[in-house]
């Protein structure tokens, strides 16, 4: 007879290695799924986690790490502060392309104005674009009591169709002669968000996640905002006699997820993406949901896992080029790893009793 | 004005049921799930995945009807898994049904890489003798296929079966508080399971709708949206069958009018009036979730707690 006997405290040597064992067994799965579709699971597996790093052209891959990497980091550091409190933002694909719209817009508004100030107004557009998206459901949630998860989901839908209308029309090139797509960013420099050392894949949303990370420690660990969040989240009553809003704490936590994710879609239509396009949106905003929990909702934690979850676009693209491997599966990929991440957190929280359970 | 005169009524509101199925059948087995304290958020994923696998089998076995079948069994499938972790493994229901939509849309894309562009039987309509030949009503009620007919058979189903049934009596009762249904002897993982397990299959179907009988094609993320719509009109409904079916028709027929206004050239972008089904969504979410005594009496009230028998 096996039971599960609830621990006092989660266990801190398994908060650590279920992240790394949830890893190993994706592994494990995800080679099985690439054998069932005729590839050699240890060549995809080699091709995905290994050559990027040290490969023969890993030059060109390391760079890339850092580009897939920072709009994750970005975007999952604010939704760990949600997600914490108990607060559901899963609506981040859409501020991120509300944060690109509005950082774009006031940019092409701009154009071509050619001093130093217009790509820090843009980034600061992006943020309040991204912020204003995710105040929707956070007010919404906390005037009527809707619930914030379908509500930002739902407005992803609204964004993608925005994104399609900016696109086609209103932020078009009118250099492009009628093609989709607005002018180029990338090649503009007052607005452009270039590769700041040569190589490296570090542009300023880089920068800014590597900042998001420091400080969403720095509040979370010795800050009064980020014991209530932690308090909210692991005590919801104790936090209200404590004192804590519950509304206050949904509006702060939504606006700094959506400013984050709304910065990370500036940096990337002014950098890697360079253009407002329709297939702008790339899914960054759902990934960094797995990346969030990956990362146990820790700031470090989420650094190194927008880093791993980095290496399986990074790799994921590699095995297509090199193996053929259909990109979906790198889709289903990370997917189950949140599956196997969620499934052994049962030994962080419970401990496994083997045997019948003695009469007290 | 152009445009609304030249929209043919009777279609249109043939079409509206055709469009409003999936969600009915998806928000149908949702509601079950729900009332027996689970919150299954991958309803996105399980549709996707029931339309892949309920396409694929259509196109291998020239049957829709087998489609429908493999997608319900894909859709239980995909949701026993979302069982096995959050009943057995004790995780987060949240979570897990986001990584449930996660997984589910990554591995129907994978799954459905030689079916982009291929064509499927269709499922021949069933015209109902003597009330399909009724002016007007008969081409709007009884020209339909029969999964239409079971998606409403489906409801009055799940009414009859919460509201008079002591199985219905008992799901309920593991919905409302676990703990109580647990000291009564009542096994509430196992029917928890069994929920889940329907509403999995229900929204297999549902997805297989899309992809067999309403587009009828299969594309990467072709459910649009459609799941976390499902979930919206189960709150909308406060969790009663009939007025799902209210919510998803209502809904079914935003749908169509606008596909309908977009075709008729109306004079307001095409974006605008895609995205009016979800922000018609959102606004009738607001609207019901305001009525601060309504919606707190009629969600259940274990939603979404995680049952773990500790005594």
């Amino acid at each position: 007879m096996i039971r599960l006997e609830k621990r006092p405290s989660p266990s801190q040597g398994w908060t650590a290695a279920t992240p790394l064992l949830a890893v190993a067994l994706t592994m494990l799965a995800g080679g099985a799924m690439f054998a069932l579709l005729g590839k050699d699971p240890l060549a995809a597996i080699r091709t995905i986690f290994w050559d990027p790093l040290f490969g023969e052209f890993a030059w060109y891959f390391r760079g890339q790490l850092l580009v897939k990497g920072g709009p994750l980091i970005l975007i999952a550091i604010g939704l760990s502060l949600g997600f914490r409190a108990g607060i559901w933002n899963i609506g981040a694909e859409g501020q991120y392309i509300m944060g690109a719209l509005a950082g774009a817009g006031l940019g092409l508004a701009l154009y071509p104005d050619a001093g130093r100030w217009v790509f820090p107004l843009m980034v600061a557009a992006g943020a309040a674009g991204g912020w204003a998206w995710a105040m929707i459901p956070a007010i919404l949630k906390v005037r009527f009591r809707t619930n914030e998860i379908l509500v930002s989901l739902l407005l992803v839908y609204v964004a993608q169709n925005l994104l399609a209308s900016a696109a086609l029309g209103w932020l078009r090139n009118p250099e492009g002669a009628g093609f989709p797509g607005s002018r180029n960013l990338s090649q503009w420099p007052a607005a452009a968000n270039p590769e700041l050392i040569p190589g490296t894949g570090m542009h300023w949303g880089v920068v800014a996640a590597f900042l998001a990370v420091i400080g969403a420690h720095v509040l979370l660990s010795r800050h009064q905002l980020g014991y209530h969040i932690r308090l909210a989240g692991q005590a919801p009553r104790a936090a209200r006699f404590a004192g804590v809003s519950p509304g206050r704490l949904t509006v702060f936590c939504m606006g700094v997820s959506g400013a984050l994710a709304g910065m990370a879609g500036l940096f990337e239509v002014t950098g890697p993406a360079g253009q407002i396009s329709i297939d702008f949106a790339s899914g960054y905003g759902f990934t960094a949901i797995i990346v969030a929990f990956l990362g146990r909702l820790h700031p470090v934690g989420i650094l190194l896992a927008g880093l791993l979850m980095a290496l399986t676009y990074v790799g994921g693209d590699n095995a297509a080029t090199n193996l053929g491997l259909p990109a979906a599966a790198i889709q289903a990929f990370q997917g189950m790893l949140l599956f196997f991440l969620l499934s052994v957190d049962v030994l962080t929280n419970y401990r496994i009793r083997f045997g019948r359970r003695e009469i007290a | 004005m152009d445009a609304l005169v030249s929209i043919n009524w009777v279609l249109l509101a043939a079409s509206l049921m055709v469009a409003a199925t999936p969600i009915l059948l998806a928000a149908t087995g949702e509601l079950v799930v729900e009332r027996a304290g689970v919150l299954n958020l991958g309803v996105e994923g399980m549709m996707i995945l029931g339309a892949i696998s309920g396409f694929a089998v259509g196109v291998r076995t020239g049957a829709p009807i087998l489609g429908f079948a493999a997608a319900a069994l894909a859709g239980a499938a995909l949701s026993l898994l979302f069982g096995l972790l959050t009943q057995i493994l004790l995780s987060n229901q949240v979570a897990t049904g986001l990584a449930l939509t996660l997984f589910g849309l990554g591995l129907s894309a994978l799954l459905g890489q030689g079916y982009v562009g291929i064509k499927t039987p269709v499922l021949a309509d069933w015209n109902v003798p003597v009330l399909s030949d009724i002016p007007v009503i008969g081409p709007v009620l009884f020209r339909h296929d029969p999964i239409l007919y079971l998606s409403l058979l489906l409801v009055a189903g799940v009414w009859a079966f919460l509201r008079h049934t002591r199985a219905g009596l008992i799901l309920r009762a593991v919905g409302e508080s676990h703990d109580a249904a647990h000291a009564l002897g009542y096994r509430v993982v196992a029917i928890r399971l069994a929920a889940i397990a329907f509403g999995g299959a229900l929204a297999g179907m549902g997805g297989a709708y899309i992809s067999l009988v309403r587009v009828p094609q299969w594309t990467e993320g072709m459910t649009a949206g459609a799941g976390w719509i499902a979930l919206a009109i189960v709150v909308f409904a406060s969790w009663k069958p009939w007025r799902v079916l209210l919510g998803a028709y209502l809904f079914g027929g935003i749908a169509v009018l606008q596909l309908n206004l977009q075709a008729a050239g109306l004079k307001v972008p095409v974006e605008i009036l895609s995205m009016s089904p979800y922000l018609v969504t959102i606004l009738v979410l607001v609207i019901i979730s305001s009525d601060r005594s309504r919606a707190a009496l009629s969600a259940p009230a274990a939603l979404g707690r995680t049952f773990h028998a500790s005594s």
